[in-house]
């Protein structure tokens, strides 16, 4: 038989139809939707005269738009009112799952799925989302789409596809002190680029992905989008195993064995083939942070922007953009900088293993007078495990509020936006120009660094306190 | 979503030499509240195109009668970033049927095609010239023919082939798109579900 790679065994076991000279027609196990990316979606299966075929394999959150204070008021925002009403309404309309602002399943969608146990390994999932590459850390084929592809989705169950090419990143040894998931991600797009894994689906693989927890792997997923690649996986095993079980939407009993044991399968062979593959060593990873405005242009904290040495055309002028719109000069030493905001949180940071990093680090210390924080739990259940667990006391007493869940400060959209000019670091995913406000410069780093910058206003290197 | 077929487009080009244009470049997220397709147009590269006091920024492209045209011609790595569909509806709603560049991110280049919009990869060499033919003449025509899958610049002729999935050719080609064709297929789906 022939070798396959985790990814093909999950495709092949999906593809409906494969349409002559075409993409794949690939059947959806689940679908995620929001307030943002479904109404139009919604709006053409009416117009067509279609319904929801599998309604439900499709669950529903409003995350974007919501404010993450006072979610008990009406969203002051009309247009964010409207949009999550509509959602709403959809969903009632259609006999879609809706967990609205304020219920216990409320919170970012990448966060809620695997909370629940909708998220499984051997799973195709999709959603309105680029980030829904966060899923893949189950085992399971997950990627963002856009509106059209939610209305196949929606009308049909299915999505055509072309098969991408495969790519295997493989990171090896111990990982070091001060050194998570998120620098992991940060250093292996700056190796590859933003560009590296397009076309591709990645498979990360090796001992340093192996020790991390569900948190951390979501983490790595979540941002493989960021270097291209259509989404990340990784290959199931007793880690994925423990976190699943035992969760609202987990087969249980005689159920669980059997599909433990369908899982248990889901690896890739030995002397399966990828198109592309990337093999790096834990030991050269130190605690990251971007410079620039693409999450590729991240670096070692204790190292120097780099020059343009060597750049030529648009590719000099393209970073030389960057430089001048984040305020920075060639050879500038990172660590020292002056920030103004801090943000914990989103789809990349913000589990409860995010939120303890962060408040362990801050414990006994105090904010710094210049920093704005905003701390923003992922769901209502993160929000609830951060105060079952003390973290708020600790978090109250350094300085630090906790908000209410949503996507906060990562993208805009909602009343969270960075100022013009301030700087912020940012747990989350991207740094593109205007990402968290016209004008605002985001600084990518873990909840560990972002720690480090809370309480001492400036890019300061955490290990310093560890 | 239904959209004009399209064969062969003649037609001068808008110069974007930046690489790395993320889709919250072409539309920044305070645009996407919207819950019908319409009006997107107005807002591409909203924050590139306005000031602050919502004056357009005189050197940018968009803003320069020089530059027309329904093609557009951008730096490598075109559509990177989010999955929104918004920011293939606001450069199609903008005027543009066609967007060139030596590299597209994979979701944008599916979003372009579900609505009408021909992604062209071409190479970075012949980009340049791209660019080049149209620092020369901004007026410079450029022959997009989708059934011979080539790219011309009519000024020196030079031409170059482009790829596309045959069914996505179709699909552009008679303005049909996959909902339709998945709908068709409820029984192999229900099949496929047992």
């Amino acid at each position: 038989m022939e070798a396959k790679t985790l990814f093909d065994k999950i495709w092949d076991s999906h593809v409906v139809k494969e349409v002559e000279g075409g993409p794949s027609v690939i059947y959806i196990d689940r679908h995620f939707i929001h307030e943002v990316t479904s109404p139009v979606a919604f709006l053409g299966l009416e117009k067509r005269g279609a319904k929801v075929l599998r309604p439900e394999k499709t669950v529903a959150t409003p995350d974007h738009n919501v404010p993450t204070i006072d979610q008990h008021l009406s969203i002051k925002d009309e247009l964010s009112r409207n949009q999550v009403e509509m959602l709403k309404k959809n969903c009632a309309k259609h006999g879609i799952v809706y967990h609205g602002l304020g219920t216990e399943g409320h919170g970012v969608v990448h966060i809620i799925g695997p909370e629940m146990g909708i998220t499984q390994p051997g799973m195709t999932i999709v959603c309105g989302d680029s980030h829904t590459s966060t899923h893949g850390a189950f085992g399971a084929i997950a990627f963002g789409i856009g509106t059209s592809e939610v209305e196949m989705v929606l009308a049909s169950q299915c999505i055509m596809q072309p098969k991408p090419k495969k790519m295997l990143i493989s990171v090896n040894g111990k990982l070091n002190k001060g050194v998570t998931a998120k620098d992991i991600a940060l250093y292996v797009i700056a190796q590859i680029s933003t560009s590296g894994g397009t076309g591709h689906f990645v498979e990360f693989a090796g001992s340093a992905i192996e020790s991390l927890t569900m948190e951390g792997r979501m983490t790595l997923c979540n941002m493989s989008i960021e270097c291209g690649a259509r989404g990340g996986m990784i290959a199931p095993d007793q880690t994925t195993f423990d976190y699943v079980k035992g969760r609202e939407f987990a087969p249980k009993g005689e159920a669980w064995d059997k599909t433990l044991a369908y899982w248990k399968t889901l690896k890739s062979d030995a002397d399966a083939v990828f198109d592309t593959v990337y093999e790096f060593d834990a030991a050269n990873i130190e605690p990251m942070i971007t410079f620039g405005t693409n999450p590729g242009m991240g670096i070692g904290i204790s190292k120097n922007v780099p020059t343009s040495a060597g750049l030529i055309g648009n590719d000099k002028l393209t970073y030389e953009k960057s430089l001048k719109y984040m305020g920075y000069t060639e050879g500038d030493k990172m660590v020292g900088k002056q920030i103004d905001y801090v943000f914990v949180g989103s789809c990349t940071n913000g589990r409860i293993e995010d939120f303890r990093a962060f408040a362990q680090f801050v414990k006994g210390k105090k904010k710094a007078d210049n920093v704005t924080a905003w701390i923003v739990p992922g769901s209502r259940a993160v929000e609830k495990q951060i105060i079952a667990e003390g973290l708020v006391e600790i978090l109250n007493e350094a300085g630090f509020e906790l908000r209410q869940p949503g996507c906060s400060a990562c993208l805009a959209m909602n009343d969270d936006k960075i100022p013009e000019g301030k700087y912020s670091v940012s747990t989350s995913n991207r740094n593109f120009e205007g990402r968290q406000g016209p004008g605002a410069r985001t600084l990518l780093a873990s909840p560990l660094t972002a720690a480090a910058a809370a309480v001492t206003g400036k890019i300061t290197d955490p290990r310093e306190f560890l | 979503m239904a959209y004009d077929k399209f064969t062969t487009l003649t037609s001068s080009a808008v110069p974007l030499p930046i690489e790395n244009i993320d889709t919250d470049q072409i539309i920044p997220a305070r645009f996407l509240k919207a819950v019908e397709r319409k009006g997107f147009g107005d807002n591409l590269f909203r924050d590139w195109r306005y000031d602050k006091s919502n004056q357009p920024i005189a050197d940018f492209p968009l803003n320069q009668a020089k530059y027309s045209g329904e093609i557009l011609v951008g730096g490598k790595n075109f559509g990177s970033g989010s999955s929104r569909e918004h920011a293939a509806w606001a450069i199609y709603d903008y005027g543009f049927r066609v967007v060139v560049s030596s590299f597209f991110a994979d979701i944008f280049q599916g979003n372009a095609l579900n609505n009408g919009i021909l992604p062209v990869v071409v190479s970075p060499e012949f980009l340049e010239k791209i660019f080049a033919a149209i620092g020369a003449d901004n007026n410079a025509q450029f022959e997009v023919d989708l059934q011979n899958q080539k790219f011309t610049i009519k000024a020196t002729g030079e031409s170059a082939d482009f790829t596309i999935n045959p069914y996505k050719k179709h699909c552009l080609t008679h303005g049909l798109d996959d909902i339709d064709y998945l709908i068709s297929m409820k029984e192999e789906i229900a099949a496929f579900e047992k």
